[in-house]
């Protein structure tokens, strides 16, 4: 199972999905286009599934995201709680004095079935 | 009937327009447009807060623009798509406020749409808008776009304030749509 890499720009985040199970998605998701964006990411976790690690954690270290991109994130949420074999859990990172992102967590975690971690940082 | 520019400019001066546009909605214009509104936030000195709402109200505005103006179909003389293709948006800052205006031509038969829309979204209290859009995100609808119809309930979940709007008959077959979002600075 290759690792996927993806830089981020001015309107995508940086992308990371490491076969050893330790995923990440930083930056800013405010592409016109978000169903085009994650697909590949949907792709890949549906591609890990069949050797997937014991453990799998999904850092989230959004500074924005738009609503395009909000039903994206919550589609890759799904996958990984529909992924067998695997212990997965999701840190939420959000900025000191940022309570929307930390709200916009806390929404995800009302509607995925998975171990949420809410963690305060200083910066993203 | 000519413009005077100079009295566009004392107009704009008066009602605190930090920038302006009418025209084409590109993606690559929305990209110059945030970057330019980032810098200038910045620059401003608001507080981190003021500066991530007004962005986050600004990406949604102008991303709807950007999607509706797609609604149009491909019919007509190209000035005319181009007019119906068409839109204006401006960001004003006064000390009290940032206000969001975006302007565009929609069909007559989505105005009792988007009206019964925003009216709905300005019914609703903090705690309801916040159910109705988790609601809305977990509805497993999408548009083609992706959005799936939250982006006007965010815009008013960041603005807190109520959403303002009009709608004026052009011809028989489209109208133009504004709408004005206030984002109070804190």
């Amino acid at each position: 199972m290759e690792d996927f890499k993806l830089e981020g720009s001015a309107k995508t985040p940086e992308i990371e999905l490491k076969s050893s199970g330790d995923l990440l998605i930083k930056g800013r998701s405010i592409p016109e286009n978000s169903i085009e964006f994650y697909k590949p990411i949907i792709d890949w976790l549906d591609a890990y599934e069949e050797s997937a690690n014991a453990n799998t954690v999904l850092m989230v270290q959004l500074e924005y995201f738009n609503t395009s991109s909000s039903k994206c994130i919550l589609d890759v949420f799904k996958k990984l709680e529909s992924l067998s074999g695997t212990e997965i859990s999701v840190k939420w990172y959000y900025e000191e004095d940022d309570e929307d992102m930390l709200e916009a967590g806390e929404d995800y975690e009302a509607i995925i079935d998975l171990p949420f971690e809410m963690i305060e940082v200083e910066e993203i | 009937m000519t413009i005077d520019t100079f009295d566009l400019y004392k107009l704009m001066e008066r009602d605190h327009v930090l920038l302006a546009f009418k025209g084409s909605v590109t993606s690559e214009l929305l990209t110059s447009v945030f970057q330019i509104m980032e810098a200038k936030m910045e620059d401003l000195k608001d507080t981190p807060r003021t500066r991530r709402r007004v962005f986050n109200v600004l990406v949604e505005c102008l991303q709807n623009l950007y999607h509706h103006i797609d609604d149009f179909e491909v019919i007509g003389s190209p000035e005319e798509l181009t007019e119906k293709k068409s839109a204006i948006f401006s960001i004003s800052r006064t000390d009290e406020y940032y206000m969001i205006v975006t302007g565009n031509f929609i069909y007559n038969d989505n105005v009792t749409e988007i009206s019964k829309k925003i009216d709905h979204i300005n019914s609703m209290s903090k705690d309801e808008l916040k159910a109705f859009y988790k609601e809305t995100l977990n509805n497993g609808l999408i548009s083609k776009k992706g959005g799936g119809g939250l982006g006007l309930i965010d815009i008013a979940r960041k603005s807190g304030e109520k959403l303002t709007y009009t709608t004026r008959p052009v011809n028989e077959q489209y109208s133009f749509f504004t709408l004005t979002v206030k984002i109070l600075k804190k």
